[in-house]
């Protein structure tokens, strides 16, 4: 297992050097512009002479390389620099956000913790109903739970957030006054009071996207957990006598978690992407805003560096749930 | 179908008929049965509809805007309504029921073709990555690159490259659907791959697997007959979730300039449009929101039902 | 009776004046505690000189200013400088070739230094550096030389006649900016000064305290402000992102913010917002004017792409004039405005619809709906349905058009309700809708350009900076067309090409006389509507902002910036 898990790291540098490559040439072949943002007072030349200036006169492939050497070799540099007081990086050029204008993995580091609290936190919130619901949903199937929980999660999932969202706020904020609809960035939490405020602020978004989650993740645990509860070895365990409380919970559980962790790290990536329209809903402006605003301005640099850094934790998530398979269930071998 | 079987006591003990037996169980199943009702109901709505309500969706009479349904009269006897107009008109004196009828159309062969697209193209990977060891470093390597991929990009530069050729073979509408359907189905498969494949490398060392093996049973027969029935829930979850998806996501794309063009109308984009007057007018999004919900749950009840029935377990054999 | 009236002129002069002061702060800054307001487009920046969009420069204006600013009227009121330089006080020289700006007195920056005429040669410096990509470039055409006199006294030399000499560090495009602060970020290393251009020193009412790009920044009154009775407000917050909908709501519906910029939404929906009675809708008019763009040339796709949509190939149809005209009186534009803007669109039929002075009054002949007259005028000139299909032919050249434009709401009612009107004279019409970011984007290798122009009609807005239709109007000469051999870029997309039209912009280009610009420009214009319907304006769009009942002093301005008086806003007290 560690030799396979070592083997496929290594791998991983050319699929990850490859995946660069693609998201970059797509990028280029997409027909947006920096300069669209721009308003239409803004004669065509002086537009030309901009563009320059963010670089894009120099060829793809040196555009590209220079992507890759800020990426690997100059933000490293920095980043020892801020640490240790050294200055490797001085005098060298970070990735620059054509929007902004400011160094890229400055902004990422700024949005980290409104998604990690909104759209990690609703992640977490999701799984940790989802999984009982899938649970008690299979061993009880069309009992009144079940058939409850397969309804609230459907209708959850087929609702687009576009429209739940706007209704929370319709009712909790504009009807009932209750909520905030437009969440607070700046916001310090130091205090009881604070804190309260940071909840009020992070129910909305956080309900609308744990809906999404809960479902997703309860229908495959129910369909999983279906599967194996007819299976020979549950009749075997019970009839040893087991209660039913270690056959559902260990060895039904176990054998039904393959395709579960499979979605959960599936997801995980994802909270990092950011909910682009739930952001956008309840103004959290996080990571999927960020990445969104970047690709209707063809900022570059920006959305290929938050893309590829998404590829990372693909990848990553992609390794430690096809290790998980292994320890879940022994039979699956890799030489 | 019991009585069918029963009456004819007598005659030799001829095998009965599998698929039979698998439609007498699916109508034990209620809400599967409910839900198959459902869709036949919505699609026929859908199909028939527009020929025998007659109403354009796309004519606008500005004089008559703002129709609210006729339920309305019930509660509110001024109410501006029109039995012309039984679901009210939009904002600029569209027709709704007909708008639902066409935009009906629209989203359930998108909705169907793309997520059979996505589980066709996932459940091949996700089978032949399992399955075949060779296979499986390139296949998920792949699927890492295509999970990575940013989707909007991706999808402009599918219209560059496709959009004229796809509109002169074609013609407008049809282009545009094949490269909306492809577009959706080509991103969403990777879920259902990474799954299945999962489950497969778990089967593929089951006992009744190996014993197959060890027969001389072929590869081919072994995926058709023993792994694929065995993976068909997580499949049949896929594939009702991403009938769900591949709707959202049309009117997604129409909202980003990327789908139908604005004069055709789909369920996911008469709800996105009126989101903006849903506490004046409900109904506008209530509709729309309805179909979508309850196909979904009619999908997902047909799953769950056929599942039960494609079990020999359940079935009793 | 006349004493009588009288004495009830003067007691109601007497009741009126203590709420006329009410109307007005109480003098002391700060007093007025914390200010909330969105822009549903976040801003990234606050150099206006890096980034030209109106969010970033909205922003930056609260903070840096420039000598003088447009105010509500058009008219120009000076903000840095003691008053207006002009022909008549010397500030401007007879040969209108110099411009001499002097300082206000006593001014600093919100550090406490002095503001002197160093840092606005430093300015244009910063701003002409070859290598800086500078947005605001244009406002500085013709400029030869930027000197300080003396401290407080700026001379800038053009090198011709400029008619209008307002260009440079004038306007909320164009501030000044402090000299010591960005005196290591000329030309290239501009991007590398994250710290200035994301809390710039001004001397505007604000001080910038934390700013995060695309989201929120929060600021402080300027304690070196020049007037020390302002700011009313001591914070402020300016959230940013979302869309219209979210921050019509948080002003008018839950009260959450103070001000809301640029609701571009359906008058209904606006409405039925206000109604709930927590702030009010404010609208304006600028010079923004939403128009069809009928293409004189071949977009066909059969076409190779060395002469489709260039000059090479005249349109099959809408280079007739008589379609033109009949496509644009079957367009009812009132029912449009109804539909889009309520009191925020007038219906107009021309592309300079102010000032006044450049307005061309009398061109109001199609602002009714005339269906019929668009069916005798087609019939006339041959276009009739020889084959039965219900749509009009001539020649074998069916009357199909493929209209496109940026995907956003209104624009898509529109293309409805226009397609619609086209219908009942025959015209079949296929719409098509663009993401702005790549309609607008002008990316040579994209088919979806709004330059490129691979469609029969487009519609979209344009406008022109401060009050003077110059360079606008310049955009529609023979040499101003996009075309493969300028990468597709240029202003005049209709490819329209009139040498009368030429000479004329080439007189406008060196008339002083306010009268004689007025009446040229007002005779372009013409040319361009009613005389040759190559453009068809559709609606003169205003504004619409919102603020809170409970926030006193808001004047809206589409002159300038909408945050161009900030310094005087102030909450009304309960």
């Amino acid at each position: 297992m560690l030799i396979y898990t070592f083997r496929r790291l290594l791998i991983s540098i050319p699929t990850l050097l490859f995946i660069a490559f693609v998201i970059f040439m797509l990028l280029e072949l997409a027909p947006g512009d920096p300069m669209a943002q721009m308003p239409l007072t803004i004669p065509p030349e002086v537009k030309e002479a901009m563009r320059i200036a963010l670089g894009l006169g120099e060829p793809w492939y040196v555009r590209f390389l220079l992507w890759l050497n800020q990426f690997f070799i100059v933000e490293p540099q920095h980043w020892i620099d801020q640490a240790f007081g050294t200055s490797f990086a001085e005098g060298k050029q970070r990735i620059i956000s054509f929007q902004s204008r400011s160094p890229v993995f400055d902004t990422i580091a700024q949005r980290l913790p409104q998604t990690l609290w909104v759209v990690g936190m609703s992640y977490v919130v999701g799984v940790l109903i989802a999984l009982p619901i899938g649970i008690i949903s299979a061993y009880r199937q069309y009992s009144v739970f079940d058939q409850a929980g397969t309804f609230v999660s459907m209708i959850g999932f087929s609702v687009p957030p576009f429209f739940s969202g706007v209704l929370l706020i319709v009712i909790f904020s504009v009807q009932l006054g209750w909520l905030p609809s437009i969440y607070d960035t700046t916001l310090v939490v130091n205090s009881w009071d604070t804190f309260k405020q940071q909840m009020m602020q992070m129910v909305m978004p956080v309900m609308v996207l744990a809906l999404q989650t809960t479902a997703q993740v309860s229908r495959y645990m129910r369909a999983s957990m279906l599967d194996n509860l007819s299976q020979d070895y549950v009749r075997t365990a019970r009839a040893k006598g087991m209660s039913e409380s270690v056959v559902v919970l260990k060895h039904v559980l176990r054998n039904s978690m393959i395709p579960v962790v499979t979605v959960i790290a599936l997801g995980i990536p994802s909270i990092f992407g950011g909910a682009i329209i739930t952001e956008q809903i309840f103004k959290v402006n996080g990571l999927g805003q960020l990445l969104i605003l970047a690709l209707q301005g063809s900022d570059i640099p920006m959305v290929m560096t938050i893309t590829f850094l998404l590829a990372v934790l693909i990848v990553l998530m992609n390794l430690i749930a096809d290790v998980l398979y292994g320890v879940l269930d022994p039979r699956i071998r890799y030489e | 179908m019991s009585d069918l079987t029963t009456s004819a006591p007598a005659a030799a003990p001829k095998p009965r008929n599998q698929w039979l037996d698998v439609w007498a169980q699916f109508r034990t199943h209620k809400g599967a049965v409910l839900g198959l009702g459902f869709l036949a109901f919505i699609t026929l709505f859908a199909a028939l509809g527009p020929t025998l309500w007659g109403v354009d969706p796309g004519d606008l009479d500005i004089r008559n805007k703002d129709v609210r349904p006729i339920y309305h009269m019930l509660f509110d006897s001024d109410a501006k309504v029109s039995w012309a107009h039984p679901m009210g008109t939009d904002n600029l004196g569209r027709d709704i029921m007909a708008n639902i009828m066409q935009g009906g159309r629209i989203s359930l062969a998108v909705g169907w073709t793309a997520m059979i697209l996505a589980v066709f193209i996932g459940t091949l990977v996700g089978v032949l990555a399992g399955y075949f060891r060779k296979a499986d470093g390139l296949l998920m390597r792949f699927t890492d690159l295509v999970l990575a991929l940013p989707l909007l990009p991706l999808l402009l530069v599918m219209m560059l490259l496709f959009r004229d050729p796809l509109r002169a073979a074609f013609g407008p509408e049809n282009g545009i659907f094949i490269l909306i359907v492809v577009g959706i189905g080509i991103t969403s498969w990777m879920q259902t791959a990474r799954i299945v494949r999962g489950d497969i490398m778990a089967l593929k060392e089951r006992e009744f697997v190996l014993a197959a093996r060890s027969i001389g049973t072929p590869s081919r027969r072994i995926i058709t007959r023993h792994l694929l029935p065995n993976v068909l829930s997580p499949i049949m979850v896929s594939a009702t979730l991403g009938l769900a998806t591949a709707i959202i996501t049309e009117s997604a794309l129409s909202f980003l300039g990327l789908g139908f063009p604005s004069d055709f109308p789909t369920w996911g984009k008469i709800l996105f449009d009126s989101v903006d007057r849903m506490t004046a007018f409900p109904e506008r999004v209530i509709w729309p929101g309805l179909a979508i919900s309850l196909t979904v749950l009619a999908v997902n009840y047909i799953g769950d039902g056929l599942r039960d029935a494609l079990d020999p377990k359940i079935r009793g054999l | 009776m006349k004493l009588k009236t009288a004495l009830m002129g003067a007691a109601a002069a007497v009741a009126f004046t203590p709420l006329a002061f009410a109307q007005e702060h109480d003098g002391v800054r700060g007093s007025s505690g914390h200010l909330n307001i969105i822009y549903w487009q976040a801003p990234s920046i606050l150099n206006p000189f890096l980034s030209g969009g109106t969010k970033d420069v909205e922003a930056s204006s609260i903070i840096l200013e420039p000598l003088a600013r447009y105010d509500n009227t058009g008219a120009l009121v000076p903000y840095l400088a003691e008053d207006i330089p002009t022909v008549a006080n010397g500030g401007v020289s007879e040969d209108l070739t110099t411009i001499t700006w002097t300082l206000k007195e006593g001014l600093l920056w919100s550090d406490g230094t002095p503001v002197t005429a160093a840092d606005a040669v430093f300015t244009a410096e910063y701003c002409m550096h070859p290598e800086g990509g500078c947005a605001q470039l244009s406002k500085y055409n013709g400029v030869e030389n930027v000197e300080a006199v003396d401290d407080r006294t700026i001379r800038i030399t053009f090198a011709t006649p400029q008619p209008n000499p307002y260009g440079p560090m004038v306007g909320g495009q164009s501030p000044i900016l402090q000299a010591a602060q960005f005196a290591d970020c000329l030309g290239a290393r501009a991007p590398e000064c994250t710290d200035a251009n994301f809390g710039p020193i001004g001397t505007g009412p604000f001080v910038v305290t934390d700013f995060r790009t695309n989201d929120v920044i929060q600021l402080e009154a300027n304690p070196n402000y020049r007037d020390a009775s302002k700011p009313a407000f001591a914070t402020v917050t300016f959230k940013g992102g979302g869309d219209a909908t979210a921050a019509g709501r948080a002003v008018l519906e839950t009260g959450e913010f103070d001000y809301a910029w640029n609701l571009q939404l359906a008058p209904d929906v606006i409405q039925s917002m206000a109604a709930a009675g927590m702030g009010t809708p404010v609208s304006a008019f600028g010079t923004l004017v939403e128009r069809i763009e009928m293409n004189l040339t071949n977009p066909s796709p059969d076409l190779p792409p060395e002469t489709r949509s260039t000059a090479a190939e005249p349109h099959p149809f809408l280079s007739d004039e008589n379609v033109r005209r009949a496509l644009s009186m079957a367009i009812d534009r009132e029912l449009l405005v109804e539909v889009g803007y309520g009191q925020a669109g007038r219906a107009t039929c021309n592309l300079v619809p102010g000032p006044e002075i450049y307005a061309s009054l009398d061109n109001t002949g199609c602002l009714v709906q005339d269906i019929d007259g668009a069916n005798a005028l087609l019939n006339e000139a041959g276009w009739i349905d020889s084959n039965g299909n219900g749509i009009r032919d001539k020649d074998g050249v069916e009357l199909n058009i493929l209209f496109q434009t940026s995907t956003n709401a209104v624009r898509q009612d529109f293309q409805a309700l226009i397609k619609d009107m086209w219908d009942q004279i025959g015209v079949e019409t296929e719409l098509r809708n663009i993401d702005s970011s790549v309609f607008f984007g002008g990316d040579p290798g994209s088919p979806d350009t709004f330059e490129k122009f691979y469609a029969d009609v487009e519609m979209y807005a344009n406008n022109f900076d401060g009050t003077d239709p110059q360079a606008y109007l310049a955009g529609y000469t023979c040499e101003k067309a996009p075309r493969p051999e300028t990468q597709w870029q240029g202003e005049n997309i209709n490819r329209f090409c009139d040498p009368a039209y030429d000479a004329l912009v080439a007189e406008l280009q060196q008339t002083a006389d306010i009268d004689e610009r007025g009446r040229i420009a007002r005779q372009l214009n013409d040319m361009l509507t009613k005389d040759s319907m190559v453009i068809v304006p559709l609606v003169d769009r205003g504004r619409v902002s919102a603020h809170a009942n409970s926030l006193g002093g808001v004047v809206l301005n589409t002159w300038d910036s909408e945050l161009w008086n900030v310094a005087d806003w102030f909450r009304i007290a309960e």
